[in-house]
């Protein structure tokens, strides 16, 4: 957040490591608080609303896979298929058992823990390169446990229709409650993540990402913590597959393939590998990146032409090469991505307009 | 007994279809230690080049083939010098994650230039399978399996006999060592990544033969990362075996297991091999162990 260190002197370890570290950091934090629970639902139609509510499910997911990628540096690419197995339990506690949706929210994040913690048990024996392997198997292996075990998918073209959610009697039908709805999810997941990554468990997570064999030296249970990371991510990626489900009252396979646990890392990786805040601007960038490019490439056909079906293939195209140009660009130029630039702007107005 | 024997031949025939393109994988792993995702994208782009060759601009044959293959050697080429050059220090996942864009960008442009339709390669090859031994095989099976294995028989005079080769295999140990030798590392990478273009754009024409080309043909990829955990990601020899395990373990148990769960088995069997490797020995068969050092 944007806040000015001057005159601020830390006497202690604790006002050090603080979430607020200055001040003016309450007012940013309450400013951004206001901006999201007032501005937003009450200045925006529906359309505008559905796109902050799919912002918000992803950045529950993208923190998730951070935790896990940026911050313990265990890679995974069964981010999809563990959201799917959220998405799925809620969907079948709710519409089979007529659960309360917090009670699905829950339950998803939890069975998703499970599994995704089943396959970290590889983690021990393997890393890099050959854990991607591994993540991209369970992608597969969920995915195909989904689409063909009957009682799970409930039959024909795996789909469960989710009745809508409702809280304290209230019924969650129209963008603006689900709005709250997400916001409340996604306000929770920052702030766990922000004192998980400042916690003992942090650092520890961030010695194994650093140096696994030195990190195992000075003391750190590398196996029970790497199964950790990938309970906490598994679990965001559960509540997130779950939020999904409930604010789309469906729940359906299409919605958790390969493409999205690629698009998971590509957040994570544009926004800023371990950094929580950078989760949140990757999230933003991803999900709105295909709305801007339908914007721009509709504005530049319109110029010469009515827009035909011709012009929706060539925006799936373009979808495509835009979301890999930018991922390979982010990597070569920017590799802490969004999150840096951040952090650029940030230093630049620190001690502006007195630069010396 | 015959329906058995029918399936694993057939499935060790096409396991040898997936060698070939687990051989590039192989190549560019063993050279500069990029895992690369894009294989299946490597393949479809062949293909598509391959394709409008032959289909769009009516070349024969031994014209199309050639200039097929050199566009993606020096594709190949052009990948390596820039992309990949400016990842080289860099962690796995960055490296992983470019090959992960590169894939989605092919997946994008292919269709782009040459239209997203089905496209034919045809190759002066009888269709009708002929009866060996009272099994049915068909003759691209035969020309992709006689293709690995010349192409394995190549790479392994290439490794062990030429002066190219041991510098790649240096290169491979050790990057700093092989520097030190006297190697150009950097043009050992690019003419890695241009033999790598060279086997993606066979595979593509076998491949593109037998299923037609199109933007599905990329998921044959997916069915490279079984295959070469199973052998060892840096063996040539591997890649071909592992192939054959792949290919003959997914065709007999799809033929015995699908009818019971509706189909699929193919996309599922092959990892949940690839998962039990990676627990029991990631080095595969003939990988090489990691050791790790502070």
């Amino acid at each position: 957040m944007i806040y000015r260190e001057c005159g601020v002197f830390k006497t202690s370890y604790a006002a050090d490591m603080a979430l607020y570290r200055a001040p003016l950091a309450k007012v940013a934090v309450a400013a951004v608080a206001v901006f999201c629970v007032v501005v937003v639902p009450l200045g925006s139609n529906d359309h505008l609303l559905s796109l902050a509510n799919l912002v918000g499910i992803a950045v529950v997911g993208a923190i998730g896979l951070n935790i896990l990628t940026g911050f313990t540096g265990q890679i995974s690419i069964g981010h999809g298929a563990f959201m799917a197995v959220g998405g799925y339990t809620a969907a079948i506690l709710s519409a089979r058992y007529g659960m309360p949706f917090w009670v699905g929210l829950i339950a998803g994040g939890a069975l998703a823990a499970v599994v995704g913690t089943f396959f970290g048990i590889p983690s021990l024996r393997i890393k890099g390169l050959y854990l991607a392997i591994a993540t991209l198997a369970a992608q597969f292996i969920i995915e195909w446990a989904i689409n063909h075990i009957t009682w799970i998918s409930g039959g024909v073209q795996s789909t469960i229709y989710v009745p809508k959610p409702s809280l304290g009697g209230v019924l969650l039908n129209s963008e603006r409650k689900k709005y709250y709805m997400i916001l409340v999810v996604a306000a929770l997941s920052y702030v766990f993540a922000m004192n998980l990554v400042r916690s003992r468990v942090g650092r520890a997570f961030m010695a194994i990402r650093d140096r696994d064999v030195a990190a195992e030296i000075i003391g750190v249970d590398i196996f029970a913590y790497k199964l950790l990371a990938f309970a906490i991510s598994s679990f965001y990626a559960g509540v997130a597959g779950a939020l999904f489900t409930y604010y789309l009252e469906i729940a359906n396979y299409e919605q958790f393939t390969i493409t999205v646990s690629v698009q998971y890392l590509a957040m994570i990786i544009i926004g800023g590998l371990g950094s929580v805040l950078g989760s949140v601007f990757g999230a933003i960038f991803i999900t709105l990146l295909p709305i801007v490019l339908r914007w721009v490439v509709e504005g530049a056909w319109g110029l010469f032409a009515p827009p035909t079906s011709a012009m929706l293939d060539v925006l799936a195209n373009l979808r495509l090469i835009v979301f890999g140009g930018l991922v390979i660009f982010f990597l070569i130029l920017e590799p802490d991505g969004l999150y840096r630039l951040w952090r650029h702007v940030k230093d630049y107005f620190r001690v502006w307009p007195f630069a010396y | 007994m015959e329906f058995f024997l029918e399936l694993l031949v057939n499935g060790l025939l096409v396991g040898m279809m997936y060698a070939l393109v687990a051989l590039s994988f192989v190549l560019i792993y063993k050279a500069t230690s990029v895992i690369n995702f894009a294989q299946g994208e490597l393949v479809m782009f062949g293909g598509f080049i391959a394709a409008a060759m032959l289909t769009r601009y009516d070349l024969p044959l031994a014209m199309a083939l050639p200039v097929a293959l050199g566009l993606m050697i020096s594709f190949g080429f052009m990948l390596e010098r820039g992309m990949l050059r400016p990842l080289i220090g860099r962690p796995v996942i960055a490296i992983i994650m470019a090959t992960v864009g590169l894939a989605s960008v092919l997946r994008g442009l292919a269709p782009m230039i040459w239209g997203a339709a089905t496209k034919d390669v045809p190759l002066p090859l009888p269709v009708r399978p002929f009866i060996l031994f009272g099994l049915f095989i068909s003759p691209l099976n035969v020309v992709a399996a006689a293709a690995s294995v010349v192409f394995l028989a190549g790479f392994g005079y290439f490794f062990k006999k030429t002066r190219t080769g041991i510098a790649m295999r240096a290169v491979a140990d050790d990057q700093q060592a092989a520097m030190s030798m006297g190697i150009n590392v950097s043009s050992i990478f690019a003419l890695t990544w241009g033999i790598a273009g060279l086997v993606s754009a066979i595979g593509g024409v076998i491949w593109g033969n037998f299923l037609g080309v199109d933007t599905h043909l990329a998921l044959v990829g997916l069915k490279v990362f079984p295959v070469v955990i199973l052998g060892g990601l840096d063996s040539v020899l591997g890649a071909i075996l592992g192939g054959l395990i792949v290919g003959a373990v997914e065709n007999v148990s799809a033929g015995f297991i699908d009818p019971y769960v509706g189909g699929g088995t193919k996309d599922f069997i092959p990892y949940v091999l690839m998962i039990i490797t990676l627990m029991i020995r990631p080095s595969g068969f003939f990988g090489r162990e990691i050791i790790d050092r502070v």
